[in-house]
Order: structure tokens, then sequence, then C-alpha cells
């Protein structure tokens, strides 16, 4: 044996060695060995320090229950993952790692003082001793919590790698690939199923692994599989959650095992719809909860046996065994096979079968019954253990380094609890198994507590003759949770598992209490005097164990993030220096810059050239619903506010949408094309909503009015352009419309061509000035707005973005619903009663614009606010006052909607929701400033040309 | 995710193609303007939340578009049936 790696054995390619780095030292290791089995190798018996009392700790287990080893892998810039399980990360060439929770070094730490100041870090410690003074919560107490507690630091740089993700579907889905999976997946190869199993290991074999007789079989029946086309094997794999109707979700680890970290996609989620499920989860050996359970060197018998047998380590020189169940001896049988050292095997029980006990003998195995362990001596790894003969009481002292538990068998009814089947309680397992299915799905072998380990007797604290107050018998390691804790709980007065859970944490930490739960429940049980069921059990809960950001957010990150929708014309804004915005996932021109040009500048002169000339606008991320059939008039006098029927084709309307509460929910111009057909707008970001707001009304209040609906948003590409010199530009342009006031007024349509292109042109303005917005098929949006461009070049044509859009509606008060509006304004406080229709018998909202809260008077309304100081513009958002000299809190009576600096009136405007606003107009209101208090006086909402002149030329 | 057996297409879909659309069976007074406060505040907001059985409305909106009827369980999750408007409650 060189240092702990033993002469022959194990499944590690001792032809390939590896070197890695620890905390900066260089190690060897071979491949095939995780970062927990080439430590051991190596004589490393120190891990890492735990999280509240930054005690020395070391492995406790071999496999993803690991709750002690958690250790962070450096990959590169942006490639740092903390809180891995050194018994999962397979060793490769140049693989950084370090350990965690440890100043300045691991073995000299400056927060173990917590550890000598125990005694003062009891149950609910935190809770009860951060509660007072409150103004120490944010600047002493968060700051003092979060430097002492943690696990590995949360990377900082930006994870350059690629996570991919992908959809599968499989008649049989097998969870685990150890000989109860393999055997499910054997059964059912040669029937013509899908099968997909999955594993976390790196190979097939879960237990067997760990047990050369089974090497043979495993090989056959991987081969088998792998040759089987319908069975899929998906190794490094975690199915960390079982969700509705057997959807599984499951990562698979692709590139983290390799030198190469640059190789295709790191990560790859799986989200995989089975028929039927079969859970071979295994189950997870459990600790036994003794004074100094937590030293360096004491661990779970099962994982001495995988060191040994899968990986050819030896956990120690003279190995002692602390056993309550048959398969510690076993597993110290295979040790002493293996040529490891065997210095006693110490049972609880006062008598075990006899096969076990002659085995004993004749391997020349020292054995205690009827004993226990009562302490453990050494700091950084095991030197001996003191045991208890718990017939006299005396105790003697074993000379060991390294202590082995096995306190019988936990199933991991992990991912079943997941799915909401329900547990029954097993009192010869001392555990929980499987009972009521709630998907189509069973359990096989260990995880359905199944298994052929022997027998045992479940034990919540080993006895002990000291003063169990001094004692640390830890129950969690992540979270540092002792028996004591757990009694302290229940003396203070918690019954439920679920709070003792919160209340001390046990079964809280990244581990989700693999190790700890059961032992944690046989505590509160005994504490309690009531049986285990009568208490309780705490849920389980995706994820299965730790995954990355990165694979759950797969390709959703950056631009991807979520879909940017953009027009035909998006890329003659982007060669034009447009400054875009986000609206509804639509990237719209904000605003056009000129070399110099700060947005302020920029805005003015759009609005100038809009006034003045012509201005030319996209607008094709409005709405756009198309309504056809014979009863399609009829629909619409139902849903909007205003009449329909009466409304000529070839002449547009303006609609008002409001919800069946009688609040207002869009908006928009639309236009009558022929007697079954009409042309629907809405507001950018109320297109969806709007059509399924019609679609219910029409499918199932109105199922025999014959309407379609079809929404046409990305059939159009809408030009808008608004200015005196707009029909000028557009006469020469457009072929089979007579563009004269007198046959083409103000809100009309008509169909004919321009540029060539067909089009719907509509006469309209949301600037007050004469406009039209042309609708053309989307794939020649650009090809017109060039056209316009070129000719308009003679008027000096302006491009102009939603800000100047903005400002130019608000001149004229015409509202933005969502902006204006905030889901409780009525037709009447917006001021816009002249678009109800008095005399229809009935739309969607009539009935409630008659509700007693909506008739009273106070209700907050529309109103205009022009500052006594004309330069100040208010910020949107700012309250209203009425009163500034009352005193805080003070009586806020409404707030700024809409403001903007207004160059066509050199001066600012704004709109504001004011209680009672419309018989205000004329008062003076108040709008406090950090600093300073503004002063507006209430006006109209129309600030320019409001007659209207501007519009009907 | 839960699959929801969409009663036009007559298929079981995930429910990422659905949305959900409140309590099933109210139907719209065929006159409001006849409804007193009381009867209108009834219709406009007074809703069950029982626990278990539930009539909710569902519509394959990435889908056929259709609005439907479903009894879903608000303990389990499960749902019991799906069928189409217009159908009596089941
Ligand atoms: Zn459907």
């Amino acid at each position: 044996m060189s240092g702990f790696r033993l002469e022959t054995g194990g499944r590690v390619d001792r032809s390939q060695p590896v070197t890695f780095r620890f905390d900066g030292k260089a190690y060897q290791g071979f491949s095939g060995d995780t970062l927990a089995s080439a430590l051991l190798a190596n004589g490393v018996m120190l891990f890492g320090r735990s999280f509240k009392y930054h005690r020395p700790r070391g492995l406790v287990a071999a496999g993803s229950e690991e709750p002690n080893a958690l250790i962070s892998v450096d990959r590169g810039p942006g490639r740092f993952t903390p809180n891995l399980r050194a018994t999962g990360v397979e060793i490769h060439d140049g693989l950084k790692a370090f350990s965690q929770n440890r100043w300045p070094s691991l073995s000299m730490d400056f927060g173990a003082i917590n550890d000598r100041l125990g005694m003062f870090f009891p149950a609910g410690f935190y809770n009860k001793t951060f509660m007072w003074p409150r103004s120490f919560w944010d600047r002493v107490y968060e700051p003092a919590i979060r430097k002492m507690a943690g696990l590995g630091d949360a990377p900082t740089a930006e994870d350059p790698d690629i996570y991919a993700s992908t959809y599968a579907h499989c008649d049989l889905l097998i969870i685990g690939a150890g000989p109860a999976g393999i055997d499910a997946a054997l059964g059912a190869m040669d029937t013509n199923k899908r099968i997909v199993l999955i594993d976390e290991q790196d190979e097939l074999g879960g237990g067997a692994l760990a047990d050369p007789a089974l090497w043979p079989w495993l090989e056959r029946s991987v081969k088998a599989l792998a040759d089987a086309p319908n069975v899929t094997i998906l190794t490094r794999t975690t199915a960390f959650g079982y969700y509705h109707d057997n959807f599984i979700g499951a990562v698979q680890r692709l590139t983290d095992h390799l030198p190469d970290v640059t190789h295709g996609s790191r990560e790859k989620l799986w989200r995989i719809r089975a028929g039927e499920v079969v859970l071979a989860q295994g189950a997870i050996e459990r600790p036994l909860v003794f004074d100094g359970n937590d030293t360096p060197g004491v661990m779970l018998s099962s994982a001495a046996r995988v060191f040994a047998n899968r990986y050819g380590v030896a956990v120690g020189k003279s190995v002692t065994l602390m056993a309550s169940h048959d398969s510690g001896w076993h597993d110290v049988f295979t040790l002493a096979k293996a040529g490891i050292g065997i210095a006693a095997i110490i049972d609880v029980r006062e008598s075990v079968d006899s096969a076990l006990m002659r085995e004993a003998e004749r391997l020349g195995i020292t054995f205690y019954l009827h004993h226990g362990v009562v302490g453990v001596n050494g700091r950084h790894g095991v030197t001996s253990v003191d045991i208890c003969n718990y017939d006299d009481q005396r105790v003697h002292r074993v000379e060991t380094d390294a202590l082995l538990m096995a306190g019988g068998w936990t199933p991991s009814v992990h991912l079943w609890s997941h799915s909401k089947g329900s547990l029954k309680w097993r009192d010869d397992l001392g555990a929980y198994v499987p009972d009521v299915p709630n998907e189509n799905v069973h359990c096989v072998g260990g995880c359905s507590g199944d298994w052929d380990f022997g027998k045992g007797t479940v034990i919540d604290v080993l006895p002990t003759p000291k003063d169990q107050s001094r004692i640390k018998a830890f129950v969690d390691y992540q979270n540092d949770v002792t028996a004591k804790d757990i009694k302290l709980a229940v003396r203070e007065g918690f019954r439920s598992i679920e709070h003792i859970k919160r209340y001390t944490t046990n079964g809280m930490a990244t581990d989700q209490g693999k190790t700890s739960n059961l032992n944690g429940l046989q505590i509160a049980s005994s504490a309690l005097n009531k049986p285990v069921p009568d208490i309780g059990l705490t849920s389980f809960r995706p994820p299965y164990t730790p995954q990355t950001f990165g694979a759950l957010a797969g390709h959703a990150k950056g631009a991807l993030f979520q879909p940017t929708r953009t027009t035909n014309i998006d890329s003659w804004a982007q060669a034009h220096g447009a400054v875009f915005e986000l609206v509804a996932q639509w990237r719209r021109a904000r605003y056009f810059p000129k070399a110099g040009e700060d947005m302020h500048a920029a805005v003015n002169r759009e609005c100038v050239a809009v006034r003045s000339s012509v201005g030319i606008f996209d607008a094709s991320t409005l709405g756009k619903i198309e309504v056809v059939g014979p009863d399609a008039a009829e629909f619409l006098n139902r849903m909007y506010t205003n009449p329909w029927k009466a409304l000529e084709p070839g002449r547009c309307r303006y609609g008002l949408l409001l919800k069946e509460d009688g609040f207002i929910t869009d908006d928009g111009v639309s236009a009558r094309l022929a007697p079954d057909r009409f042309h629907l707008t809405t507001t950018t970001g109320g297109a969806a909503r709007v059509l399924n707001m019609m679609e219910d009304y029409l499918q199932t209040e109105w199922p025999d009015l014959d309407v379609w609906l079809t929404s046409t948003t990305e059939q159009y590409a809408v030009i808008a352009l608004q200015g005196p010199n707009a029909r000028k530009l557009l006469e020469p342009l457009v072929e089979g419309i007579d563009l004269s006031a007198e046959a083409f007024p103000h809100m009309a349509i008509r169909e004919g061509m321009i540029c060539g292109i067909k089009t719907r042109l509509f006469r309209v303005s949301f600037t007050g000035e004469l406009g039209f917005e042309i609708n053309v098929p989307t794939a020649y949006g650009r090809f017109v707005w060039e056209q316009l461009m070129a000719h308009g070049a003679q008027y000096d044509i302006t491009p102009y973005g939603t800000e100047a859009m903005h400002v130019l509606r608000a001149e004229k008060g015409f509202i933005i619903v969502g902006q204006d509006t905030d889901g409780t304004v009525t037709p009447f406080d917006a001021g816009l009663d002249w678009a109800v229709g008095k005399k229809k018998p009935d739309f969607v909202g009539k009935r409630s614009m008659a509700r007693p809260d909506i008739v009273a008077s106070g209700r907050k309304q529309l109103v205009g606010l022009l500052t006594d100081d004309p330069n100040v513009v208010l910020e949107e958002g700012a309250q209203i006052v009425a009163d500034p000299k009352q005193p805080i809190p003070m009586t806020m009576i409404g707030h700024v909607t809409s403001s903007y600096w207004s160059e066509t009136l050199g001066r600012s405007i704004a709109m504001a929701l004011v209680a009672g606003g419309h018989d205000m107009v004329g008062d003076t209101l108040y709008i406090p400033m950090p600093g300073k208090t503004h002063t507006a006086k209430v006006s109209g909402t129309v600030f320019y040309d409001p007659e209207g002149a501007r519009l009907h030329v | 995710m839960i699959l929801i057996h969409c009663p036009y297409c007559d298929e079981k879909r995930p429910e990422i193609e659905f949305a959900n659309a409140g309590q099933a069976h109210i139907a719209r007074p065929l006159d409001p303007s006849g409804q007193n406060d009381a009867e209108w505040e009834d219709y406009l907001f007074i809703r069950a939340n029982p626990r278990g059985r539930h009539h909710e409305r569902w519509r394959h909106i990435h889908g056929c578009g259709r609005f439907f009827n479903a009894v879903r369980d608000t303990v389990t999750d499960k749902f019991e049936t799906t069928y189409k408007a217009g159908e009596p409650r089941r």
C-alpha cells in the first residue's frame, strides 16, 4: 500500500495518472478517481470547515449525499463553481479545486472560535439574538451573519459557458442505474418501448460498482443495454425534479470532467415526459449520532466499501466500525479481505446473527457487542475512540485512524415525494417507504425498502455516560445541527417536525437532509415521546441535488432572454442612428439624434418638424385585428363603448374598450372597409389582450354571432406621415385614391396603391396635424419608407420616434391607455364620455358605469397641469397635494401621468389624475419634490389647437 | 408540467399551451341594465374558492384558441375532466 491507495483493486485506470490541485497543492490520482477518492488516497482527511462552528470536517459519504466535503472548482474566468461535492467531482489533468469556509487556511481557521463558543449558539440562536435593537438589523447583524455564515463564494464574473436544453419523450424512464434499475431496463429491453435510463454517476452500476463480484454481470448488462436501439443511456445526469404527469427535469453534465472547458455545451437540461417511471434511486446509509461523530475520519461504513472496492483506496490503516446494522459487518469483512487493518467492530446490539460473529472470528476481528462509541479523539483526524460497555458503563480506548458508522438505511424517496406519492412508516426498517403512487410510477430496489443488507436496530442517539449537555453529537453535518438542538426545540414547545426543522435548520442545507432527516425525526420522536409517524415528515422538494442556474436558464439569457420583435423598418432606424426602447417586446425607435444632439434637442427638432412640415413615424407595432363576418358591426357595437352599426364603409372611428367593471382597458382607431369587414387597431401593448378578450366574448357569451377575428399585427407595416405637407408628399406616390380634403376627409380609409404597393391608407392623426397612416404588406415597409424619405427630402421630411410621438399627442390631450389610465379610470374620469354611446342598450362595461363607486364624487379625474414656472417639467409619477403646509404624511390627491417639454408651446405641459379634478380647473395644486415644492394650475387636457383646425385641411 | 386535454383538439397537450380564464359557468346576464347593484356585484366580483373540485375555464391559447371548461382539483392539481363551452356543468 502506497499512502492509502491499495495495491490492487478498484475501477480506476492505474495506467493513467492524473495531476490536479487542491488548495494550490499538486496531487496525483488516477483516471476514474473522484476528487474525494484521489485526496483520500493521498492521505487527505480534512476537506472543509463546517457552516456554523467552522469545525474541521472530512468525508462522510462516497456519493451525492455527501454533506461535508463541499469544494469549489475554478475552470478559468467566469467558470467558478462553488459548493460541489468532492465525491461527485471527477478529476482530470489541470483540475483546480479549493476548500471553502475557512480563513486563512483549511488547517488553521479563525472562524473556529465559533466552535469554542458553541454553547452560545443553540437552536434558534439567530432568531433569539438578532432581534433587538431594530436599527441593528441592516447595518450590524446582517453583515455579521453574512460574513460568518454561508458556504462557498458566489461567482462574480459572467458565465461564458453554453447550456443546452432538450425535450425527450419515452414510454419508460428509469431513474437510477444500480442493479435494480439495470434489471428493470433489461426486463423491458425486448419490448418495443422507448426506454431512457439515467444515472448521476459517470458509469452505470450504482452499488454494483463497489461489489467486484457483480462486475462481470454489470459488463454484460451495460453492453446489452448500450446495444439495444430502444434504450437511451444518460450518465452524469441527475434527475433533479419530478413534476406533474410524469414530467421529469434532469441535468446532464457534459464537460466538467474534461480538461478542455470550451468544448461544446457545459450542461444539458432534459425535460422528459415519460409514460411510466421506475424509480431505482437506492438507499442512503444513516450515520449514528454520538459525541465527536463529525471528526474527520468518521464516515459511513458503505462509503469505506466504495472507496476500497471502486477506487482502490483505504480510508484508514486501522479501521473501526460502529454499527447498529448488519450491513456494516459485511462492509468491514470486505475491507479486511482487501488488506485493510481492522481495529474493532462495535455494535450497539446485545446480540447479532451468529454467522456474522463466526466470520469476524475467522478474519481475526475483535468485536464488542452492546457497546457504543462515546468519544472520538483527534481534531483533524481520528486517533482513537472511547467505547463504553453498556452492561457496566466502563469506558476503554481503541486506537484507530478511521471510524465507520453503520446506522441502517434510508430509502431515497425524494423523487417519489416530488411526485406526491404517499409514504408509509416501516418500524422494522425505521424508515419511510413508498406507499400509494400519485403518477404512473413505481419504485424498485433500495428506494422501495427492498434490500438484502441484513437486519438492524434503529437508535436515535448512542447512549453515553457523559453529560448530555456537554457533548457535540451531530445530526445535520452541513448545517451544524446537534441532537441537543433538536431536544431544545422540543423543550421550547415545538411539536411539528416542520417547525422543528425550521427552528433548528435540520435538513435545510443544500443536501436537504439526505443523511440527517431520519435521525432528526427519531430524536424528536423520543423527545416528544410519540411514534415517528405521528410527528410527520418534512417535504422533499426539487432539486434532488443543487443544479447550476446556467442549466436551468439554458439559452434564455442576454439577447435571448426574451424575444425582441422588430418591424420591417427597424433595420433602417438602426442604420440611421436611432436610439431604441422596448415596448411590449417590440424594439421601437425612441428618437433619431443628429450629431451633437441629446434626447431633448432631438425630440424638440422632431416635434417642430411635424408641426411645421412633415414627419415620418414607424407605427407598425400598433395592434391590428381583422374583424370579418355578417355580424361584425353588431359584435363591435357590443364590445366598444361607441356606436358602430351606422359607421359607413370607408370611414374610421375612435373606439374605447372597457372591461366589464367599467374601466378603460384599450383604445384605438378602427376602420370599416366593407359592411362585413373592419380593420381594428389596438395599443401596441394591448394587442394580444384585446384579441383574447374579444375571443372570450365571441366564443362564450355570443357564440351565435357570425364573426371571425384574426390578428393581423404582423401582416402590415404602418408608416405614419404627419404634418401640413403630408398630403403634398403623398399625392404623386399614390394611385387610385383621391387625396383631396373633400374626397378623403379626416377619419377615413381608402384602398389603393402607393409606390406600386397595395395599401390601406388611413387618414388619421395622433399628432393633431394633417396625417395619414400607410398600411402596406410588412415586407414592403422599408421600401415604401425609403421612397417617402427620398420624395420627402424637398419638405425636409423628418423621422421621429416614440418620444416625439408622446409629446405631440400630449399637446393634443390624447391619452395613452396604461400611462394616463391605470385600470381604475372610467371614460368619464378620462374626459372621454363623448366616446360613450348614450343610446346603446348595452356594451361591455356599460352596467358598471352606474356602480355606486363609479358614480360617487371625488374620483380621480384626468386634467391638464400647467406649472407656474413654465420651465419646470414635472416628474411623471410625482404626487400632488392640495395644501403643501399640512404635516407629513400629507394627503395625496393625485399624481402626474404625463409630463413633457413642449417646444411648440415654449413651455412644459402635463396631465394628471386628480381627485375631483374636473371641478378644479384654474385652481393651484402643489407637487412636493425633494428640495422644492412646485406649483401648477389645473387646466383642460388639450394644450394645442383645441378647435382642431389643423386636422381638417 | 401538467398535461391538459383540449376537448376541441381532443388531445392532451402541455400546460404552457393553455391559459386559465377564471371560474366557469358564470354567464353574463342577458340584460345587464336590469340587474340591481347586488346582482351585478355578484356577477362581476364574487367567485368561489373551493378546496377540491373547481369548475374553471381554460383557453387553448397557443393551440386551437378555443375556450373550454374543466374540473380541476385545487388540492391535487389534477384535471378530472374537460368539456366544450356551452355543455352542461359536470
Ligand atoms: Zn385545442
